[in-house]
């Protein structure tokens, strides 16, 4: 929203930003790209803690801190545990990757070439003050907590309903007592 | 900070998870890249979030709403992938053709031999 300084003089900030972005971007490129089931998901746990580095940066404690329980503490043990019970190999295997490797590549790189570029045609001189001179940050629970109860309360009743069914359709899936008539 | 740096990085996020559906085989990777993406999507809505100093902090909220969403997807689909391991006792996804078109030359393997005689072409 302001004038932008040069990309040549990082402030403090931006350097914190960009180390966690590149350990985030490495660890996601070893999680779809290793050879272990299990390491692919303990590399998905630092991209996600990478990922929580860098929503604090950005100001969004809350998130940050919601990003760690949930992902960190439950998405991942969640996978872990799907991992154990599907007997997948432990150590490494060979056949892990389909066929249409080459294709996904060529996909993937086309996708990234493409939306860098139109994001860098577009947000070239986006920029926002992150000092505390800056305008007020809004991240902290405080904040979020009272925009989720004053503006978003009806989607985030209709969310744990959906939460709810969500949760009855993956117990009445994984019981095997349950018989159709 | 210039907002082209957390886009270029949930860019690239996205384009990784993109390979990783396209490419693994087993069904919990795939997964895995899925929560990539939508981690990717969590990054940008933050990003655009503080850049336009929203003030129903939409961005932020958002983000809390995908992440829960993403709970709830991978719970479903992790008892999804286990009841087709239940009965298949495979998750790879090559092997899961039940649904694919029958190929007349095709040599039967698995099930596919079923559905091709339930076909009947």
């Amino acid at each position: 929203m302001n004038e932008a300084p040069s990309y040549l003089s990082p402030t403090g900030h931006e350097i914190v930003f960009l180390l966690l972005g590149v350990v985030a971007v490495g660890a996601a490129l070893l999680v779809v790209t290793t050879r272990q089931v299990v390491h692919a998901a303990l590399w998905l746990v630092v991209c996600l803690g990478a990922l929580a580095g860098c929503y604090l940066v950005l100001t969004a404690e809350f998130v940050a801190w919601v990003q760690v329980l949930i992902y960190v503490g439950a998405v991942v043990v969640l996978l872990l545990f799907g991992i154990m019970l599907t007997r997948a190999p432990i150590g490494r295997s060979a056949d892990l990757n389909s066929g249409n490797r080459v294709v996904a590549a060529v996909v993937a790189l086309a996708t990234a070439v493409v939306l860098v570029t139109v994001v860098a045609d577009g947000f070239r001189h986006a920029y926002v003050d992150l000092s505390p001179a800056g305008p007020v940050k809004q991240g902290t629970a405080e904040a979020v907590g009272a925009a989720v109860f004053r503006y978003w309360v009806l989607p985030f009743e209709a969310l744990s309903v959906l939460l709810l069914a969500a949760l009855i359709g993956a117990i009445v899936l994984s019981r095997t007592d349950i018989r159709g008539r | 900070m210039h907002i082209l740096y957390p886009v270029v990085v949930s860019v690239l996020l996205f384009s990784i998870g993109i390979y990783g559906v396209l490419a693994r085989r087993n069904t919990i990777l795939v997964l895995m890249s899925v929560e990539l993406m939508l981690n990717a999507v969590n990054l940008n809505l933050i990003a655009f979030n503080v850049w336009l100093e929203d003030r129903l902090l939409g961005g932020q909220v958002l983000s809390l709403f995908v992440i829960v969403i993403a709970a709830a997807e991978l719970g479903v689909g992790l008892a999804i992938v286990l009841a087709v391991f239940r009965n298949r006792r495979t998750v790879d996804l090559d092997r899961l053709r039940d649904l694919s078109e029958p190929e007349p030359e095709h040599e039967g393997r698995g099930d596919g031999a079923a559905a091709k005689e339930g076909v009947g072409r």
